[in-house]
């Protein structure tokens, strides 16, 4: 019998947890609707009322999260002092086609810093969501920052890998991540395209048999540049990985340069990983003057600074002339140079039925 | 009535068929028991140990610091209102599925049943992108509807717990469908039989009588609710301190070098994992107990 009574006390106890919790949740909810309407209002207000704070969301690529928990602190610090404002920045990373995707689908994102011009543009593909002149708004195609594509091998090089030939060599494991949803790998796949074709004479079937052999010593396609790295570096797997200069760098710094050292090849392409207001979001909700100093500030002299130390190779000349010794001399070429633009490269590449779904299937 | 029966004649089996096992020669009861916790310490108990060895590596203070950073909070916070809200409505729901499937007899009861499991068939990453086809605000089906109420459902917390109330729906049911439809309906019918309400015989014959398999099934749910990573990552957006999970937030320090903080942040989860496992021993003994 007081086993009985137990039993039922203990479902009482369960049941009221059960409801509270279901009254809870139902509080919680009309709580972060109310947060969120409250939110907008504060939003659409702190344009006029500089006291109120705001809110940005930065839908970025895999790389640069360091770069921008540095970044932010600084905007947050400078916009403060300028109008008295609070401003919270908050972060998105992952594979650079992968977060414009989520972009497209929905996710306010404020500003985008992704890894490729295409990505940006390719955020419009439903609606026009950014004005198509975008690029045209900031200096340097709207590229505060560049970096280009480097080598990172194990310590004292055992394969002895030094340019994109020994890529290609029988028994070489390349990692490099999927073209297909990760920006830094269309980059990597473009520098090793456009190295084919300075030593062929622009013979274009050539390149096309030199990346196809690239490819077929890549074990293994992650999503993402940072997931790359992690598979090369923590995993242990392959001989060599194709990455970006701050990428290869910030693997270096983080896990001990007795690990890993960087390879330079004779040539490499010119990345440009851009930026731009989503024009949609900042209007909706009423963002768009914050939102842009955002962007501007990266121009600035603290901005170009941070970049650096973040191994991103800066467009200010006078900072790029301070921080020299840390980025190596390469001869590097542009994708207008050499393959007509992002817009054209993307469709002949990588589009569904490009070169790359030719050479990487057929493998 | 007929349900009562063969109940009796497996649990009086079950004695048997022990004795019979134990019979066999002792040689291969140790070989099997040996292999057994050999494959047990291999596959589980060594990777659990390493979570906790890989996340106190840098001393406890780091450990602490990566658990109490506001952005781990954030993810913390987001997981445990996810349990709050999935658990009391699968909770419910599966209450109510089971009842239905294991008391009465209605048409379309096998359809209710495959559709129940529809979320263990179905991939969560399909999952999550079913949810992207339903809320997204600029292609989705719902789409006019969100944007003129101004609602954000994916890449924001509800599309989260939508998820995973997807996701986490059959468990409930599951355990506790073969539960009632081995009791049968002869206890309630005796109750009803008796004059006893349709509430008063669920609260004093059904519940008492499901309780621990129910507990787990709800435990299950939780602990699903806070490990869930595919649907929810295709939904999340992955904004910090906004729409991270505990596991989100796992991928992230991983993917950010911070390896101790990553395990330290994930030995959470195998807590509760843990924790799970021994409410699972408890209430398995206790339904064991229950058919004595």
């Amino acid at each position: 019998m007081a086993k009985r009574k137990l039993t039922r006390v203990a479902l009482v106890i369960l049941s009221l947890i059960l409801s509270t919790s279901v009254l809870a949740g139902c509080g919680d909810s009309s709580n972060t609707a109310s947060a969120s309407s409250a939110s907008g209002n504060a939003a659409s207000v702190s344009s006029a009322d500089s006291s109120k704070s705001v809110t940005l969301l930065n839908v970025s690529y895999d790389p640069t999260r360091e770069l921008y928990q540095a970044y932010n602190e600084a905007f947050v610090k400078y916009w403060k002092d300028k109008t008295g404002q609070d401003v919270t920045v908050q972060q998105s990373h992952g594979g650079s086609g992968s977060q414009a995707r989520t972009v497209i689908d929905g996710n306010e994102a404020d500003v985008v810093t992704l890894a490729l011009a295409y990505d940006i543009d390719s955020i419009n593909t439903n609606k026009e969501l950014i004005n198509k002149e975008w690029q045209k708004r900031l200096p340097n195609n709207s590229t505060p920052y560049t970096s280009t594509i480097v080598f990172l091998v194990r310590k004292g090089n055992p394969k002895n890998i030094k340019d994109w030939d020994d890529l290609v060599k029988p028994g070489i494991q390349v990692i490099t991540p999927n073209p297909k949803t990760s920006g830094g790998a269309r980059w990597n796949y473009l520098a090793a395209w456009g190295y084919s074709l300075k030593q062929n004479n622009n013979d274009q079937e050539k390149a096309k048999e030199f990346v196809k052999a690239l490819f077929a010593n890549v074990p293994v396609l992650d999503s993402g540049a940072r997931g790359a790295t992690t598979t090369f570096v923590e995993r242990g797997l392959g001989d060599v990985l194709i990455a970006w200069e701050n990428e290869a760098f910030l693997s270096i710094n983080e896990l001990g340069k007795d690990k890993f050292e960087i390879v330079v090849p004779s040539v490499s392409i010119l990345a440009e990983p851009p930026v731009s207001v989503v024009d949609s979001v900042v209007d909706k909700k009423g963002t768009r003057k914050v939102a842009e100093a955002y962007l501007e500030y990266l121009y600035s002299d603290e901005g170009q600074e941070i970049a650096a130390k973040n191994y991103y190779r800066p467009r200010n000349e006078t900072i790029a002339k301070k921080y020299e010794n840390q980025f190596p001399q390469i001869n590097l070429f542009t994708i207008d140079e050499e393959f007509g633009g992002w817009t054209k490269a993307q469709k002949e590449h990588f589009d569904d039925g490009g070169v790359f779904d030719q050479i990487y299937v057929k493998k | 009535m007929s349900g009562s029966i063969p109940i009796n004649l497996q649990t009086s089996n079950k004695p048997g068929q022990e004795k019979k096992a134990s019979g066999d020669s002792k040689a291969v009861r140790i070989v099997l028991t040996a292999i057994a916790l050999l494959f047990f310490t291999v596959m589980l108990l060594i990777p659990l140990i390493s979570v906790f060895v890989k996340a106190f590596e840098q001393g406890a203070g780091v450990y602490f610091a990566a658990i109490s950073d506001p952005i781990a909070l954030a993810a913390i916070k987001l997981t445990l209102l996810t349990i709050a809200i999935v658990v009391p409505v699968n909770t419910v729901f599966g209450l109510v599925a089971a009842w239905a499937v294991a008391k009465f007899k209605f048409k379309g009861k096998n359809l209710l049943v495959t559709i129940i499991d529809l979320p263990f068939a179905i991939s969560p990453v399909v999952a999550g992108l079913i949810f992207v086809l339903l809320f997204s605000t600029s292609h989705g089906i719902l789409a006019g509807l969100l944007n003129e109420l101004g609602l954000k459902i994916i890449f924001a917390p509800p599309g989260i717990i939508l998820a995973t109330l997807f996701v986490t729906l059959p468990f409930v049911a599951r355990e506790l469908i073969p539960l009632m439809e081995s009791q049968g309906t002869a206890e309630e019918e005796a109750a009803l039989t008796l004059g006893a309400s349709g509430f008063k015989t669920f609260w004093l014959i059904t519940l008492p009588n499901i309780k621990w398999a129910l507990l787990y099934g709800v435990m299950l749910t939780a602990a699903r609710a806070a490990g869930e990573f595919g649907a929810v990552s295709v939904v999340s957006g992955h904004i910090r301190g906004l729409t991270n999970t505990v596991p989100l937030h796992v991928e992230i320090l991983y993917n950010e070098y911070k390896f101790s903080a990553a395990f330290a942040v994930a030995s959470l989860l195998t807590v509760i994992a843990i924790i799970n496992l021994i409410i699972k021993n408890i209430s398995d003994w206790k339904i064991k107990q229950q058919f004595k």
